[in-house]
């Protein structure tokens, strides 16, 4: 069944079990919203230097959308910036694909949990689902290390 | 009741005959599986008469209105003017001039916002004046009123909601006052399917003087409507809900009025005479109809009107409650699923939301668009229906005169998936 190919057993565990979930300190929070369907996360970040210390996050929304958050926070706490930038990236890569990328050795040992969105990609009406806590992250970071950190998190607005 | 008591349904109009004007209805999809398209409070699907008279129109006699003297001119404007005249009589209008083509609902209700706006007394909003509408309302019977108040200093008040879906109009005096200068609210709720009572409301804005404006969108497709048994002032409703293309909807406003309010629009088609100046302007309704209408979509909904007018709105309306009396009780089977509005067919549309358990609206319209089944899943366009219970968004189910009981089965069916699905 073709649904299979975006309900990854992955996804569906992380959903049920998500990682992370629930608000802590941090040193920024935004609030984002997915207009068309009301999907909606409050996310924090918190730095210790240039390391991702935390990120929580508490919101509302399909699975797809909350298993993403749960894979954003197991992926991306306790890396560097520069990591999860790469990571992050690479996540928006897999996403804007409509299904006509396979990931490669390369983007599985970045990605891990997260390639299993793959499937998601052929679904346009479900990337931004998928994106949202990214581009909260994203958001939440450049509030945390101010001008620059915005300035560099400019480039890829696009999101689905 | 169960899928085997269906037949015995009152009032079901020959769905197989009309299912063969509609050609898309015929589409399978995801390998197999055949469409059931209960999307309809979103649009309809739109029957060969109507796809053949736009063909016809642009293959034949497409020209621009009201301008030239050549033959195709004189058929485009007939055939436009005359899509006029069809809609005045299917709503049982007064006046063909009371009619005016705007691109939809929306574009309507905007219109009679700066219409008001812009309106010397006794009209005129502003700062000593209230508005008021009701928390049911789309949001395109929210906005160009919070535009209006934002702009003008005018306060905006609206009507609550009950428990069960229902305008709570207990204070009724105190949201419609003395000050209030127009109501506007939804004659049926594009997400609850909750059918208003326009008299008490009526009654009330006639007391203290105020306009009344009221969406019919999810009325006119549905059941037969008369503006003057209303009472309303305005009347706003779209073409591409009814059968008819998108691109065309209808304002209907009383004569003197519109005589009165200014136009909004500047252009071409809605002026008497122009100097570098000053103008003066066209009567209405060409007064607000500035620039090329849409002439192809415009005579589209005059077919659409045909269409619907030859199978009769009464007959549709019976069908419709049939079909909506069977869902409420076949989807109350469903364990955890929660009707968000009238749990019964009683003053009701055939709109039905719901919530299934903790499952997202989101996954269900997925996992059911699986299974061939179109349902509309998020807010609707109403959000503060959805604050008001309490949900992020529904899953929302809408018949036509071209749905049958076996579709309600396939959506019911389709559900026991969903829950298995997420179980």
């Amino acid at each position: 069944m073709k649904l299979d190919s975006m309900y990854q057993d992955v996804i569906l565990d992380h959903y049920k079990h998500p990682h992370g979930r629930g608000l802590r300190d941090g040193d920024a929070e935004v609030h984002h919203v997915n207009p068309t369907c009301g999907d909606e996360i409050t996310l924090r970040v918190r730095y210790e230097g240039d390391k991702v210390a935390d990120v929580s996050y508490e919101g509302q929304g399909c699975s797809i959308s909350q298993a993403s958050a749960s894979v954003l926070n197991e992926l991306l706490v306790g890396k560097e910036l520069d990591e999860a930038r790469r990571i992050q990236d690479a996540f928006l890569e897999l996403m804007q694909s409509k299904g006509q990328l396979t990931p490669d050795d390369a983007m599985e040992d970045l990605l891990e949990d997260a390639v299993a969105f793959a499937g998601v990609s052929k679904y346009p009406a479900r990337v931004k689902c998928a994106l949202l806590s990214w581009m909260a992250w994203k958001d939440a970071t450049a509030q945390a290390l101010g001008g620059d950190g915005a300035s560099q998190t400019d480039t890829k607005e696009s999101t689905a | 009741m169960t899928s085997s008591s269906r037949r015995g349904l009152p009032g079901l109009l020959d769905t197989e005959a009309i299912r063969k004007d509609f050609p898309v209805l015929d589409r399978v999809i995801h390998d197999g599986k055949k469409l059931v398209y209960l999307d309809n409070a979103a649009t309809s699907q739109k029957p060969r008469q109507v796809l053949d008279a736009l063909n016809d129109y642009y293959e034949r006699h497409n020209a621009n209105v009201h301008r030239g003297v050549h033959v195709l001119a004189e058929e485009a404007t007939a055939l436009y003017e005359g899509a006029r005249d069809k809609v005045a009589a299917f709503v049982n209008a007064p006046s063909r001039d009371e009619v005016i083509f705007t691109k939809n609902a929306s574009e309507s209700l905007n219109l009679v916002a700066n219409m008001l706006g812009w309106a010397d007394e006794p009209y005129r909003v502003d700062q000593n004046t209230e508005i008021a509408i009701t928390e049911m309302e789309h949001h395109s019977n929210i906005v160009p009123w919070q535009l209006l108040a934002q702009r003008t200093g005018a306060k905006l008040r609206w009507f609550g909601l009950t428990d069960d879906g229902r305008l709570d109009l207990s204070n009724i005096d105190e949201v419609i006052t003395e000050r209030t200068k127009v109501v506007s609210f939804t004659l049926v709720s594009n997400i609850m399917g909750t059918v208003n009572p326009v008299e008490e409301i009526v009654r009330r804005a006639q007391e203290v003087g105020a306009l009344v404006v009221v969406d019919a969108s999810q009325a006119v497709p549905h059941m037969p409507f008369d503006v003057q048994a209303i009472q309303a002032d305005f009347v706003a409703f779209t073409g591409h809900k009814m059968c008819g293309p998108t691109g065309i909807g209808v304002l209907w406003g009383r004569q003197e009025l519109l005589e009165d309010l200014p136009p909004f629009l500047g252009g071409g088609e809605m002026i008497e005479t122009v100097s570098m100046h000053s103008s003066t302007y066209a009567p209405a309704p060409h007064k607000f109809e500035a620039g090329t209408p849409p002439i192809a979509q415009a005579v589209g909904l005059g077919a659409a009107v045909d269409y619907l007018s030859g199978i009769g709105m009464d007959k549709i309306a019976a069908h419709e409650h049939a079909i909506t009396e069977y869902a409420v009780q076949r989807l109350a089977e469903v364990p955890d699923l929660r009707i968000i509005g009238p749990t019964t067919a009683e003053d009701r549309g055939a709109a039905i939301s719901f919530v299934l358990g903790d499952i997202h609206p989101h996954d269900v319209g997925q996992v059911l668009d699986e299974q061939g089944i179109a349902v509309r899943v998020g807010h609707h366009c109403a959000r503060p229906v959805c604050l008001r219970y309490g949900i992020p968004a529904t899953t929302r189910a809408s018949f036509y005169l071209y749905s049958t009981p076996a579709e309600v089965d396939a959506l019911v069916e389709g559900l026991e998936h969903v829950r298995n699905f997420f179980g």
